[in-house]
């Protein structure tokens, strides 16, 4: 197993520059418990990796495997990736955008449906590799989703740990799979807490504990796809909904090793954070011009899936954020829902709480001036509606059951429209 | 006063490959110190040059993150279970 990755060579400490062998499990720096990052050979991959090489690949995430941290094939999540980059004129206009809107698409990643499949992909390829039977994770939903489908499919034991008031979607979504859901009397960062013991005593693969180092890097691919699909050209700005905050720093991360690799000619991405207002620690660090994250105690939000209350790469997000010149929002769970809705309405993509955040704090930046209209800008939307829909209740009207007669319809028609003077001739649109 | 303090693997090498020791103190930082004493090299590891606990360690007093407490004044008690995490990733 040790010795057979071609294009990444040890992991190393974040803050310490220690390296460490290839073939422990090892997710800290021993000496300052501070993040391991994989170390790529850029030189070796420079010397291979092409625009070329990458379009003559199928679309999913594992074209740019040499960027990724596996030594075999690719054994879990071969199809993940590579969802839609959509232009977003309509909400554009609605939001007073005059360049380009871009949305990121990840509501439709496979195989369940967030842009977890990336991160899971990587991690239980790389925990076949070591040889784990095993696999676990401490998650808001989205994450125990795609570990347990992702672990079903090649036949791997499975324990997801959650938070005990997910919505029902996302702990049903976990347990048809066949996982074992443990749901924990406690926030997120409880449920963190006991994962990380469980991982020491129990020796599971814990997708984002003890294999942190290599699910992480996942999350570049959603960076790839944008530089790609947009022409080979970064955004101006990217605006990223942050949890633990480590999908926003790792964005960041692919767009500079792409320009490292001369595979785009210009790095200048402005990065925004986007996190509810019941629960942003590391926007109120961007606010407050600090890179020192307090800690919530008690997250209070329906954006359950960015409810975490003292994130792991908190410090880093906010410092990438601050020192790309972009900024950072936590709108409201109103602001969130109108956010769901206007998304859907504008560009028929339904995403979940998180996506409205995003919707939502892309708004206000725009509103303070923050983030220029000017510009292109991506928006990541990164898990589906259907699995948050509660947040939606009592938001629509539903029609009453009607008799199946024109007449009847024509009855609702103009319950619906309040006239029965303007129903269209044949052959013209009649509902606008 | 006894307390159980449960030691995550990157910090076993220094005691003896134990996933849990007893410790000493009224506080958690006088915790720390007598850790430091039976265990030398660990009082480094827990917390920087200027004494403070390290960015990337986290320490929980009966489940709860001593942050929202005290910090290195949180107050501990006989029966106490003290444990030493690293952040995770979310999720």
């Amino acid at each position: 197993m040790s010795g057979k990755a071609k294009y990444f060579t040890a992991l190393r400490g974040r803050e310490s520059g220690r390296e460490y062998p290839l073939d422990e499990v090892r997710y800290v720096c021993e000496f300052d418990f501070g993040p391991l990052e994989v170390k790529y050979d850029y030189d070796a991959i420079k010397a291979v990796l092409t625009r070329e090489l990458i379009q003559s690949r199928p679309p999913n995430m594992w074209r740019y495997k040499e960027l990724l941290p596996i030594e075999g094939p690719v054994t879990v999540g071969e199809q993940t990736g590579f969802t839609p980059l959509t232009k977003a004129d309509r909400l554009a206009e609605r939001l007073g955008v005059t360049g380009e809107l871009w949305i990121k698409n990840d509501t439709v990643n496979y195989p369940t449906l967030s842009f977890k499949d990336r991160v899971v992909s990587v991690a239980l390829t790389r925990s076949l590799e070591f040889g784990y039977d095993t696999v676990a994770c401490a998650s808001t939903g989205n994450l125990a989703n795609s570990v347990a489908a992702n672990a079903a499919s090649v036949g791997l034991k499975c324990y997801v740990f959650i938070p005990q008031d997910l919505e029902p979607s996302k702990i049903l979504g976990s347990q048809v799979f066949g996982a074992h859901v443990v749901p924990i009397d406690g926030p997120y960062d409880k449920v963190n807490r006991l994962s990380s013991e469980i991982a020491d005593k129990y020796k599971w693969a814990f997708a984002n504990v003890n294999l942190r180092p290599y699910y992480a890097e996942g999350s570049k691919t959603m960076g790839f796809e944008i530089a790609e699909q947009l022409g080979w050209r970064v955004p101006d700005n990217v605006v990223v909904p942050m949890a633990g905050g480590s999908l926003i720093g790792k964005i960041e991360k692919a767009f500079n090793e792409f320009k490292k690799l001369g595979l785009i000619d210009d790095r200048h991405t402005k990065i925004y954070g986007a996190q509810a207002e019941g629960c942003g620690p590391i926007v109120e660090a961007v606010k407050n011009g600090t890179d020192l994250i307090r800690p919530v105690e008690t997250p209070n939000t329906i954006v359950k899936s960015l409810a975490i209350g003292n994130p792991a790469d908190g410090y880093y997000a906010a410092r990438g954020i601050q020192d790309s010149g972009g900024y950072a929002e936590n709108p409201t769970d109103p602001e969130t829902v109108a956010g769901i809705q206007m998304l859907a309405e504008c560009e028929g993509v339904f995403a979940e709480t998180a996506g409205g955040v995003t919707v939502a704090a892309t708004k206000r930046l725009l509103e303070s001036g923050k983030l220029d209209p000017a510009e292109c800008t991506v928006l990541c939307i990164t898990g589906n509606g259907l699995k948050t829909k509660e947040c939606l209740e009592g938001q629509f009207t539903t029609h009453h059951a009607i008799a199946p007669s024109l007449k009847a319809f024509d009855v609702l028609y103009d319950e619906i429209h309040g006239t029965s003077q303007d129903k269209g001739k044949v052959g013209e649109p009649a509902l606008t | 006063m006894a307390i159980t303090v449960l030691i995550p693997t990157p910090l076993r090498s220094l005691t003896s490959e134990q996933d849990s020791v007893e410790a000493t103190g009224a506080t958690i930082g006088e915790i720390f110190e007598d850790l430091e004493n039976k265990h030398p090299g660990i009082g480094e590891r827990l917390c920087d040059e200027s004494g403070e606990i390290r960015r990337f360690v986290n320490v929980y007093l009966n489940q709860e993150d001593i942050r929202f407490i005290d910090g290195k004044n949180t107050a501990v008690a006989d029966g106490d279970e003290v444990s030493i995490v690293p952040a995770i990733a979310g999720g």
